[in-house]
């Protein structure tokens, strides 16, 4: 049993999609940022995996996945302080119910 | 080139991760949800010491399953309804977003295979990193990226003090 960069690439890509279900489907902002995690989350795999497997010697791709960490954590902040918001004046979390800018 | 031990455990590290992820994305109770997304980022931190990136692992656990899965539980018990079962947690568009999610996972899939039967990528064999991971990335940061590690140091103040300003209570 070999694993190879490819199967790496693989599992990435089925996260991401499992995560792009997610966000398509959940009908909950808390939700929606959960998978948006997910989807992070396949993507530093890439980065780290071709970090280890092309470029050896150096590991930019670590570096990469750093600054993808980071970002996430701002977007899950600043997120989760906008659903806090909403639901202080919806009394809800639901984001089909929020259409008073839908014109 | 993982091969062994190793390889069998990329192979149990990956069916948890994606057994623990569609847990994530359909289980009604959003509370299970948070809490099974705690598990998947473990299984993420565990693929990261396969591919030996042992800061990266240690730095996913503090932050991904130490602060961001907690401010998302935190957030679940300040807002939802967690003793009402009946509440649909799903839109009308599961069907097509289904349709969507194949698709992109099955045209990412033949990409790969079909860029691997062209000779795929420039595999280096010799995947030994000289040093430490974690003494490599920090002159990585302090050499080569100082520049973007400013500018995200004051992107990560910048969400904190937009955090604090947008979710407090204005008198």
């Amino acid at each position: 049993m070999q694993v190879e960069l490819i199967h790496f690439l693989c599992l990435a890509a089925i996260l991401f999609g499992i995560g792009l279900y997610g966000v398509l489907t959940r009908r909950n902002a808390i939700g929606i940022l959960m998978c948006v995690e997910l989807m992070f989350n396949a993507v530093n795999i890439n980065f780290i995996s071709f970090a280890k497997f092309i470029t050896p010697d150096k590991i930019i791709g670590q570096v990469f996945a750093v600054f993808v960490i980071v970002i996430a954590a701002a977007e899950a902040t600043v997120g989760l302080a906008i659903v806090i918001l909403i639901y202080r004046n919806f009394k809800d979390v639901f984001i089909d119910k929020m259409n008073i800018m839908k014109w | 080139m993982l091969e062994g031990s190793t390889a069998i455990a990329f192979y149990i590290i990956s069916f948890v991760m994606i057994l623990s992820a569609i847990a994530v994305v359909t289980l009604k109770n959003i509370f299970h949800a948070a809490l099974f997304l705690v598990l998947t980022l473990f299984a993420v931190a565990a693929l990261y010491i396969l591919l030996s990136a042992e800061f990266l692992a240690a730095v996913q656990v503090l932050i991904y399953v130490g602060a961001i899965s907690i401010l998302m539980i935190f957030a679940v018990m300040l807002t939802a309804q967690l003793t009402n079962y009946n509440i649909k947690q799903t839109n009308e568009q599961s069907l097509p977003a289904l349709l969507i999610s194949v698709c992109f996972i099955g045209i990412t899939i033949f990409a790969i295979a079909t860029n691997n039967k062209l000779g795929g990528f420039p595999i280096k064999e010799n995947t030994e990193i000289a040093g430490s991971n974690t003494a490599n990335l920090g002159q990585l940061l302090m050499r080569d990226f100082i520049l973007p590690f400013e500018v995200v140091s004051v992107l990560l103040l910048a969400a904190l003090i937009g955090a604090i300003v947008i979710a407090k209570r204005d008198n």
